[in-house]
C-alpha cells in the first residue's frame, strides 16, 4: 500500500524528527530530553520512513545495520566509564572541560557525560530499529 | 584412543609446541629461590586488594604446603608438557591442547598459593573448567564428551557446596583471609555452624578428590589423552581436594566428626579402589583406580587432628605418589605410543624393544610397590607408624595394609609384567622405544623416587617437613624419614604387605576374571549417575509441561495472581497501621478527574472490544492519559518517554496485527475469573497507592539530588543527571539489557522465518 501523500509527508517528518532527536539529546542535561528520549525520537523518524517507503529504503537511509548501531552505542557508552580510570576516579565519573569559561558563563561545556548520553542514544535507537525492521520484514 | 588415532606421530613438534613446557619449567625455577626461606620456617606472602569493600584480596602465600604443591605442579607439569609436545605432535589441535594444559597448570598453581578463600574458590572452579576442556579434548568422541561433562558436573556441584562452606566460614570468622581463618580454629569448632561448614567443605573436597561414592568420574576421565591422565592424577586436579583438606586442617580438624568422616570415606575409597584396580585390563584404568586408592589413603591420614606421624606420612606419601604415578602414566603413554596397545592381557616382553621405558617403569613400579630402598618404602613405613598413632588404629592399619598389598600387586601388573613377562599376543604396532621427549619425564621422575629413597633428608627438608608444619599449624613436629628405622611394628607390617601383595600378584589373572564376573552383577555407580541425570531431565520436562502452557493469557493470570497474593499479605500485615487520608482526594481538580475519566474510558474500551485495533487504540488512550498525569505533576521527561513508547508500541502492534486473527473471546467462566482478578488487583493497588500518598514522603534523596545536580554534575535536569552521571553504571547495565533484548528478539524472529522456509521447502 503506497501512498504519495504519506511518502511526501514522511520525507519532511523524518528530517524534522531526526534533527529534533539530536536537539533532545543535546539539551538533555539541563532541559527535558536526553539519550533515551532522543534515541526514541530518532527511531520514530526511521520507523515512519520504513512505513512510508518500505524497510529496504529505511535500511539504506540508515546505512548501518541497526543491531550494529546498538552495540557500537554500547561500546561508546563504556568509553567514558573507562576514561575516568585515567584520572584515578571510580568507574563512570564524569569529566568536564569548559572551553572559554568566564566568571559568569560556563563557556562551551564538553563532558564525558555527553559521550555516555550519545551511547545511550545509539543503543536505544539501534535496538528499537532492530526490532521494528525485523517485525516489518516478517509481516 | 591415544597414539593410534588422530595424529601423525612422524612429523616432529614445532618450536611453538615446546612453549608450555618451557613456561612451566620457568615457573618451577622461579619457585626454587623460595625453598630455603620456607624450609627455615618463613611464610612468604604477597598480595594486592581486589575487592576491598568485600575484604577480598588477590593474595598469594608460600608456606611449606603450597611450596611443595607448587614444585610438584610446575615440575611435573614441565615434564608432562614436554611429553605432550611429542605425544600429540601433528595433531591438528596440538597447540590448543598445550594451551589447555598450561591454563590448567596456572589454575592449579593459583589454587595452591591462594591466601584468600574467595580467590582459592575462583581458582578451584578454573581447574574444574580447564579439566573439562582437557578431558573432552577428543570432542568428536561421544564417550569423551560424556566423561568431560560428568567430571564438570560432579566437581561443579562440589564447588558450589564449597562456596557455601566458605561463606559460612566467613560469617563465623569475619574474614576470607586464610591467615585469619587458620588462626580461628577454636572459634570455628565451637560455632553451631561447624557441622554445616564441615559437610559443605568436605562435599567440595570429596567430589574433587573422587572419594567413594562420587569416585566414578575419575576413571571415566581416562578418556583424555595420556598426558592429561598423568598430570590430573598425579600432581594436580584430584589432589586439589586433598590439598584443601590439608590447608584447612588447622582450622577444622580435631573433632570427632572430622575424624570419623575422613576415616570412613578415605578407608572405604582406598579399599574399594584397590579391588577395582585389580579388575582392570586396561593399564591406564588400573592406574586410575590406584590413584583413587592413593587419594583415599591421603584422606585417611588427614583424619587425625594432631598426630605428627600421620601428617608426616601424609606429606611423604603425597610426594612419593606424585612422582611414581606421573612416571607410570607417562610410561603407559609411551607403551601405547610404541605398541598401539594398553591391554594388560596382551602386552609382555617389551623390555628388549623399549629398554629405557622398561627401566623407568621398573624404578617407578618398585617405588609404588613400596620396596626398599625406594621412597615408596619410606612413605609406607611412616604411614604404618602414623596408622598406629591414630585413635582408630586397628581399622586404619587394616585399611592401609589391604590397600598397600593391593597396590603392590598392581605395581607388578602395570610396571613389571608388560616389560619382563612373557608376550601373550600381537600388538597393533611392532614395539619400539619412545623418543627422548617422552622418556625424559618418566626417567627423571622415577630416578627421583630412588634418589629420595637413598637420601631421604633432601626430600624431608625441602618437601615434607615444611609441609607438615603448615598442615599442623605449628613448627618442628615433622617425624624423621629414615630408610632403616630398626625392627619395629612398621617393618613387620611391611613384610606382611609384601607377602600379601606377592600372593595377590601371582593370583591376579584368576582374581581378575572373578572380579569381572562379580563386577558385572554389582550395581554400577556410573550407571547410577546416568539414571540420576535422566531423572533430573524427566523432572524438568514434567514441571515444564505442568507450568508452561505456552499461552500468554495463562502466564499473565499466574503473574497477577501471585502479585495479588503478596500484596494482600503485605496489606494484611502492615496495612492496619497505615491510614488513608481522604482529604487529599478533595484537593483534586477538574483537570485530574478528567484525566482519570479518560484513562477509565480507555480501559473500558479495551475490555469489551473484540477488535484488536480498537483494543490497541484503547491502550494508547490509557498510555496517553498516564503521560498527561506525568506532565501535570511536573515530570516532563517521564511523560515524553511514556508517549514515545506508546507510539512505538502502537506501531509495533499494528505491524503484528496484520497477521493476527480476530480476538476470540475466552470462554465465559474464564472471562469472569479474569475480571475478578483484574478488579482485585486494581482495587488492592489503588488502596496501597492511597496509603502511600497519605504517608509523608522521605525527601532526603530528592533534595540531595536537587542541591547537588548543578554544582557537582553541571546539569539542571535532575532526571538526566541521575541517568548519565550519578547512576551511570546502572544506566549502562540497562542499555546493555536493551541491546541484548533487541538481539534476542531478532534471532527469535529469524529462527521463525527459517523455520517457515524449511516448512515450505518440505512441502
Amino acid at each position: 500500500m503506497k501512498s504519495v501523500i504519506v511518502e511526501a509527508g514522511a520525507r519532511m517528518l523524518v528530517a524534522l524528527l531526526l534533527v529534533f532527536s539530536i536537539y533532545m539529546l543535546l539539551r538533555g542535561h539541563n532541559e527535558p530530553g536526553g539519550g533515551f528520549i532522543g534515541g526514541l525520537t530518532g527511531a520514530l523518524g526511521f520507523v515512519i520512513n520504513a512505513i512510508a517507503c518500505g524497510t529496504a529504503t529505511a535500511r539504506r537511509a540508515l546505512r548501518f545495520d541497526p543491531s550494529n548501531i546498538a552495540f557500537a552505542g554500547l561500546g561508546i557508552a563504556l568509553l567514558p566509564g573507562l576514561f575516568a580510570a585515567l584520572f584515578g576516579d571510580p568507574l563512570f565519573t564524569g569529566q568536564w572541560l569548559f572551553i572559554g569559561a568566564t566568571e559568569d558563563s560556563k563557556g562551551l561545556p564538553l563532558s564525558t557525560v555527553l559521550v555516555f548520553d550519545i551511547g545511550v542514544y545509539l543503543v536505544v535507537m539501534g535496538s528499537v530499529l532492530t526490532l521494528v525492521f525485523a517485525l516489518e520484514e516478517e509481516v | 584412543m591415544g597414539a593410534a588415532s588422530g595424529h601423525d606421530a612422524k612429523s616432529g613438534p614445532g618450536l611453538l609446541a615446546y612453549l608450555p613446557a618451557l613456561g612451566a619449567a620457568a615457573l618451577f625455577l622461579a619457585l626454587i629461590p623460595a625453598v630455603t626461606p620456607v624450609a627455615s620456617g618463613e611464610v612468604l606472602r604477597w598480595g594486592v586488594d581486589w575487592v576491598p569493600s568485600l575484604g577480598v584480596r588477590f593474595s598469594a602465600v608460600l608456606d611449606g604446603l603450597s611450596l611443595t604443591f607448587g614444585l610438584l605442579i610446575t615440575g611435573i607439569g614441565a615434564l608432562v608438557m614436554l611429553f605432550a609436545a611429542k605425544y600429540l605432535a601433528g595433531h591438528i589441535h596440538a597447540h590448543r591442547f598445550g594451551l589447555y594444559l598450561f591454563s590448567f597448570m596456572l589454575a592449579m598453581l593459583g589454587l595452591v598459593v591462594s591466601d584468600n578463600l574467595l580467590s582459592l574458590f575462583v581458582f578451584w572452579e578454573l581447574t574444574s573448567i580447564t579439566s573439562y576442556l582437557l578431558i573432552g579434548f577428543g570432542h568428536a568422541d561421544a564417550k569423551s564428551r560424556r566423561s568431560a561433562l560428568q567430571a564438570l558436573l560432579v566437581t561443579g556441584m562440589g564447588g558450589l557446596a564449597l562456596l557455601a562452606g566458605f561463606i559460612l566460614i566467613y560469617t563465623v570468622v569475619g574474614s576470607f583471609d586464610l591467615e585469619v581463618v587458620l588462626a580461628s580454629g577454636a572459634l570455628l569448632k565451637e560455632s553451631p555452624l561447624y557441622i554445616p561448614i564441615l559437610v559443605l567443605v568436605l562435599a567440595g573436597a570429596f567430589t574433587k578428590s573422587a572419594q567413594f561414592p562420587l569416585h566414578f568420574w575419575l576413571p571415566n576421565a581416562m578418556a583424555a589423552p595420556t598426558p592429561v591422565s598423568a598430570y590430573l592424577h598425579s600432581a594436580t586436579m584430584v589432589k586439589a581436594g586433598v590439598f584443601l583438606l590439608a590447608r584447612l586442617h588447622p582450622a577444622l580438624a580435631g573433632t570427632d566428626a572430622w575424624l570419623w568422616t575422613l576415616t570412613l570415606f578415605g578407608g572405604v575409597t582406598a579399599v574399594f579402589a584397590s579391588v577395582m584396580a585389580l579388575k582392570q585390563t586396561d593399564l591406564k584404568q588400573a592406574l586410575a583406580y590406584t590413584t583413587l586408592m592413593a587419594l583415599g589413603t591421603l584422606v585417611l591420614f588427614l583424619a587425625d587432628g594432631s598426630s605428627s606421624y600421620a601428617i608426616t606420612g601424609f606429606m611423604a606419601f603425597l610426594v612419593t605418589h606424585s612422582l611414581y604415578k606421573a612416571a607410570l602414566f607417562l610410561v603407559v603413554g609411551t607403551v601405547d605410543h610404541g605398541t598401539g596397545s594398553r591391554d594388560a592381557r596382551v602386552l609382555g616382553g617389551l623390555a628388549k624393544a623399549m629398554p629405557v621405558t622398561a627401566i623407568a617403569a621398573a624404578l617407578a613400579g618398585l617405588s609404588m610397590a613400596g620396596l626398599p630402598p625406594f621412597v615408596g618404602f619410606i612413605s609406607k613405613e611412616v604411614l604404618y607408624k602414623g596408622a598406629a598413632e591414630l585413635p582408630l588404629e586397628t581399622i586404619v592399619t587394616a585399611f592401609a595394609l589391604a590397600a598397600n598389598a593391593l597396590m603392590f600387586a598392581v605395581a607388578g601388573i602395570v610396571a613389571f609384567k608388560p616389560f619382563w613377562g612373557k608376550p601373550r599376543g600381537e600388538t597393533p604396532v611392532s614395539p619400539h622405544e619412545g623418543p627422548w621427549q617422552m622418556l625424559l619425564g618418566p626417567v627423571i621422575l622415577a630416578t627421583l623416587g630412588l634418589a629420595f629413597g637413598l637420601l631421604p633428608w633432601i626430600k624431608q627438608s625441602i618437601l615434607v617437613s615444611p609441609g607438615v608444619d603448615a598442615v599442623l599449624g605449628r613448627p618442628g613436629e615433622a617425624e624423621a624419614l629414615r630408610l632403616w628405622a630398626g625392627v619395629n611394628l612398621a617393618l613387620i607390617l611391611s613384610l606382611i604387605t609384601f607377602a600379601l601383595g606377592f600372593a595377590l600378584y601371582i593370583a591376579h589373572t584368576r582374581l581378575r576374571e572373578a572380579l569381572i564376573l562379580w563386577g558385572d552383577a554389582a550395581p554400577s555407580f556410573d550407571a547410577g549417575w546416568d539414571r540420576f541425570l535422566d531423572g533430573l531431565k524427566a523432572l524438568a520436562a514434567w514441571q515444564t509441561r505442568l507450568l508452561q502452557s505456552g499461552r500468554l493469557v495463562n502466564y499473565m493470570a499466574a503473574t497477577f495472581a501471585t502479585l495479588l497474593v503478596t500484596l494482600v499479605l503485605a496489606l494484611a500485615l502492615r496495612g492496619p497501621a497505615l491510614g488513608i487520608d481522604f482529604d487529599t482526594l478533595g484537593q483534586l481538580m477538574v483537570k485530574e478527574w478528567a484525566i482519570a475519566a479518560l484513562i477509565l474510558a480507555g480501559v473500558l474500551v479495551v475490555t469489551v472490544t473484540d477488535s484488536r485495533i480498537t483494543a490497541i487504540a484503547g491502550l494508547g488512550v490509557v498510555g496517553a492519559g498516564v503521560a498527561l498525569l506525568f506532565i501535570t505533576y511536573g515530570a516532563p521527561d517521564v511523560a515524553i518517554t511514556q508517549l514515545l513508547v506508546e507510539v512505538l508500541v502502537v506501531v509495533l502492534v499494528a505491524l503484528a496485527l496484520l497477521r493476527l486473527p480476530h480476538l476470540k473471546p475466552e470462554p465465559e467462566p474464564r472471562r469472569k475469573l479474569d475480571a475478578v482478578l483484574a478488579l482485585a488487583i486494581g482495587g488492592v493497588v489503588t488502596l496501597i497507592t492511597l496509603m502511600v500518598v497519605s504517608t509523608p514522603v522521605d525527601r532526603r534523596l530528592s533534595t540531595w539530588f536537587e542541591v547537588t545536580a548543578w554544582p557537582e554534575a553541571y546539569g539542571r535536569n535532575i532526571v538526566n543527571v541521575i541517568l548519565v552521571d550519578f547512576r551511570a553504571l546502572d544506566t549502562f547495565g540497562e542499555i546493555a539489557v536493551v541491546a541484548i533484548a533487541a538481539l534476542a528478539a531478532l534471532s527469535l524472529l529469524r529462527a521463525r522465518r527459517t523455520g517457515a522456509q524449511k516448512e515450505e521447502a518440505g512441502q
